[in-house]
C-alpha cells in the first residue's frame, strides 16, 4: 500500500460479545437478576459455532480467547494490515435469535451500549451496524430511534432467516424507521432457526446449513421485491452480508423469466426485478464463492450487470480467505477501486458524511 | 459455410428427417386422472373409502389443493385441453397426436404428479403409490408402448419402498424409481438408503422430479405470500437434494446409482459447486466420507 492510498471500507467485521456478563452492565434491573439467577448464559449463534472453521481463521486464532473479543488482535490482524479506513461492525448474537421478544430486545440494546463503550470509543475507524430484535418489528424499530441520533451507527442489522419472509407487512415498521433515517438494511448470513434449513428437512451437516443459506438470501430478496417493499419505501435499500455472491446471476435470470410470464401477479412490481435489485440492493464481496479460474469470474461480474453492486469485505474473524489478500484473483482494477470505496461511500450515506 | 469436403455435398447429407429415424425421448410428461375415480379400479374397498372420506391427506392447508394457486388451470398450457374433455395429460390420443406423433417420440417417461404417494398416512401412501403404478401401466404404457411409467413409491417408509421397488423392477413398462424434491428429511439421510440400495440392484435411476411433500417450509425464511416467490424457491429444493447426496456420501455407498433432476433448472449447478467446494476446503473435517471435491 502506498502512502497515499486513502485506504479501504471494510463493510463487514465482527466483534464478537465475550458472553452475556459483559452485557448486564447495559440491562435493567429486571433482565440483570433474571440472566444471573436463571444461569443464561452460552448464547452463541448455531449459525456460527464457537469451534467452527468458518467461525475464526486458524491463524487468527489465539489460545483462551474467544474470537473476535478483542480490539488488540482485530487492529493488528485486519485493521492495520488491510489499511483500514473505516469499518462497520456487526455483531451476531443470541439476542437476534432468542425467541423470547423482550428478551431479545433486552440482549440487542445492551450490545448496541457495549459497542459504543468497548469498540466505537476506542478506535475512530469502527462503526456499526445497530442490532435489532427482529422478532419483534415494533421494538426493532424503537431501538433504531434510540440509536439513529449517533452518525456511528450506519445500518440495520438482522439475520437472514427470521419469523417471517421479510416482504411481509409484519416488518414494515422497521423498513420504514431505517429507511426515514437513511440507514440501510443488513442482512447477514445467520438463522433463527424457526424452519428447517431446506425444504426437505434438517441437514446433517453444518456445511450444508451455511451452502444452503445462499437460497435463502435469494428467496428473501425475491420476497422483498415482488411483496412490493421497494416501491412502498422509496428510500430504502438492503444490503445482503456474507451471501456468496455468485449466485446473484443465476437469481436475477430466473426471476426475470418467472416475473415475465406471472407478473400479474404482482402488478405492484412494475419494473424488473433485476432493475430494482441492481439499483437497490448491495452485497459485500465476502466469501466470494469464485469459480477455480479468474476468466470464469470475470464472466461471473459481467452477467451481475453492474459496477456499483459489490462491497469491499473482510468478514473477519470469519475464515474465508487466506494471506493478506481478501480477494480472488480476476477482477477487474476498476471494479475493485469501486468495491473498496465508492460503493460503500454511496450505499451508507452516514459513511458518506463523516469520511469526506 | 462452405462445403468441400465430396461427403458433405447436399445430396450426401443426412436428410432433414434424421430426427424422424432416430425420434426423441421426452423425459418429463405428466399424465392426469380423466376424472377423479380413474384410481378406483386399482384401489381396494378400504382405501377407496379412505379417498372419499378423507382425500389424500396431504400436507398443507386445502384438502384437495395444492398451497400456492398455479397460474393457469391445472398449471397446464392452455391449448393441451383434450378436445374431448379431461384434464390435459388424461387422453392417450391426444398425447399421441399433440406431443409423441408431433414431436417423433420414440420414447415418453411418465411423471405422475398426483400426491397420493406422499400422503402422511403411510399405509395411504403405500396404497395409493401401487395403484398409481398400476393407473399408469394400465391406462397409458399398454395403449401406447412408446410411454413408460415411473415407479411411485411411499418414499417415508422405506421397507413398503422395496417392495414396490421389487414388484416392478421386472416390468418393461417401468423405467425409474420416482421421488419428489421435497422430502420429509433431506433425501442423503440414512432412512432412504434402502430405496437407492434397491435401484442400484436393479438398475434403475432414481427421477427426483421439483415438488413432492411440503412437509416444511419451501423457505428457511418461512412461507412465501405469492406463486411468484414459491416457484423460485422450488427450485432449491433440487440443489439441496444434490447437496445432500453428495455430502452424505450416497454416490460413495451406491457407486452405480444414477440421479435424474428433473424441472429443477441448472443454471444453479456451477454456482452450487463452486459454493460447496470453497466452504467444503474450510470444513471437510466434518464430512470424511467425502473423498473428492463435492463438484466432481
Amino acid at each position: 500500500m502506498s502512502a497515499r492510498d486513502p485506504g479501504v471500507i471494510d463493510c463487514d467485521i465482527h466483534p464478537s460479545v465475550p458472553g452475556i456478563k459483559a452485557l448486564l452492565p447495559y440491562m435493567d434491573p429486571v433482565w440483570r437478576e433474571a440472566f444471573v439467577l436463571r444461569g443464561i448464559d452460552g448464547l452463541e449463534m448455531q449459525s456460527y459455532p464457537p469451534g467452527a472453521p468458518i467461525t475464526c481463521r486458524p491463524d487468527w486464532r489465539e489460545s483462551g480467547i474467544k474470537p473476535g473479543t478483542d480490539l488488540g488482535a482485530m487492529q493488528r490482524q485486519s485493521l492495520d494490515p488491510l489499511n483500514t479506513r473505516a469499518a462497520i461492525c456487526n455483531v451476531l448474537y443470541g439476542g437476534q435469535v432468542a425467541v423470547s421478544e423482550t428478551m431479545g430486545a433486552a440482549i440487542c440494546s445492551a450490545i448496541n451500549d457495549w459497542l459504543i463503550e468497548h469498540w466505537l470509543d476506542r478506535d475512530p475507524r469502527l462503526r456499526a451496524s445497530i442490532v435489532v430484535p427482529a422478532q419483534a418489528p415494533q421494538l426493532a424499530a424503537e431501538e433504531i430511534e434510540r440509536r439513529a441520533g449517533d452518525r456511528r451507527f450506519v445500518q440495520v442489522l438482522m439475520p437472514v432467516a427470521c419469523e417471517m419472509m421479510l416482504g411481509r407487512s409484519y416488518y414494515w415498521p422497521i423498513w420504514e424507521a431505517a429507511a426515514r433515517h437513511g440507514l440501510p438494511i443488513g442482512l447477514h448470513a445467520g438463522s433463527m432457526y424457526r424452519y428447517t434449513p431446506t425444504a426437505s428437512g434438517w441437514p446433517s451437516h453444518f456445511l450444508h446449513d451455511y451452502v444452503a443459506q445462499s437460497q435463502t438470501f435469494e428467496d428473501q430478496l425475491l420476497s422483498l421485491v415482488t411483496n412490493g417493499v421497494f416501491a412502498k419505501f422509496p428510500e430504502l435499500r438492503v444490503v445482503l452480508i456474507e451471501s456468496g455472491v455468485t449466485w446473484l446471476p443465476g437469481f436475477l435470470w430466473r426471476a426475470i423469466k418467472t416475473w415475465r410470464g406471472v407478473r400479474a401477479e404482482v402488478p405492484w412490481v412494475s419494473q424488473s426485478p433485476a432493475e430494482i435489485i441492481r439499483d437497490r440492493v448491495r452485497l459485500t464481496a465476502q466469501p466470494m464463492d469464485a469459480p477455480p479460474d479468474a476468466k470464469s469470474l470475470d464472466r461471473v461480474m459481467n452477467q451481475i450487470g453492474s459496477d456499483q453492486m459489490l462491497l469491499f469485505a473482510s468478514d473477519y474473524p470469519h475464515w474465508q480467505f487466506d494471506g493478506d489478500d481478501p480477494l480472488p484473483p480476476g477482477l477487474h482494477p476498476d471494479l475493485i477501486r469501486r468495491m473498496r470505496v465508492d460503493n460503500p461511500l454511496e450505499t451508507y450515506p452516514r459513511l458518506k458524511e463523516t469520511l469526506q | 459455410m462452405s462445403v468441400t469436403a465430396p461427403e458433405l455435398q447436399p445430396e450426401s447429407q443426412p436428410s432433414g428427417d434424421i430426427g424422424a429415424r432416430l425420434g426423441i425421448i421426452d423425459c418429463d410428461i405428466h399424465p392426469y386422472f380423466k376424472t377423479p375415480r380413474d384410481l378406483d379400479p386399482f384401489l381396494s374397498a378400504r382405501w377407496r373409502q379412505y379417498v372419499q372420506e378423507y382425500a389424500y391427506f396431504v400436507c398443507g392447508p386445502y384438502a384437495n389443493r395444492g398451497t400456492y394457486p398455479r397460474f393457469s388451470p391445472n398449471t397446464s398450457r392452455r391449448d393441451a385441453w383434450p378436445p374431448g374433455g379431461g384434464l390435459p395429460g388424461s387422453d392417450v390420443g391426444f398425447i399421441r397426436e399433440q406431443l409423441l406423433d408431433a414431436f417423433n417420440i420414440s420414447h415418453g417417461v411418465l411423471e405422475p404428479l398426483l400426491g397420493g404417494n406422499v400422503a402422511r398416512n403411510l399405509d395411504a401412501a403405500a396404497a395409493l403409490s401401487t395403484a398409481m403404478n398400476d393407473w399408469q401401466a394400465a391406462a397409458f404404457v399398454d395403449v401406447d408402448s412408446r410411454l413408460r411409467a415411473s415407479i411411485l413409491v411411499p418414499q417415508d417408509d422405506a421397507e413398503a419402498s422395496v417392495k414396490e421397488i421389487e414388484k416392478r423392477a421386472g416390468d418393461w413398462r417401468f423405467a425409474q424409481v420416482q421421488l419428489g424434491s421435497k422430502t420429509s428429511e433431506p433425501l442423503g439421510r440414512r432412512r432412504y438408503w434402502p430405496i437407492f440400495a434397491a435401484a442400484q440392484a436393479n438398475g434403475l435411476s432414481i427421477g427426483l422430479h421439483v415438488g413432492g411433500t411440503q412437509s416444511s417450509a419451501p423457505s428457511a425464511g418461512g412461507w412465501p405470500q405469492y406463486y411468484i416467490e414459491d416457484h423460485h424457491v422450488l427450485v432449491h429444493s433440487m440443489q439441496n437434494q444434490a447437496a445432500s447426496l453428495i455430502l452424505e456420501g450416497v454416490f460413495e455407498a451406491f457407486p452405480r446409482l444414477k440421479v435424474v433432476l428433473i424441472e429443477g433448472g441448472f443454471a444453479w449447478g456451477p454456482t452450487l459447486a463452486w459454493r460447496l467446494d470453497n466452504h467444503w476446503r474450510k470444513m471437510r473435517s466434518e464430512v470424511p466420507q467425502l473423498k473428492r471435491p463435492p463438484s466432481e
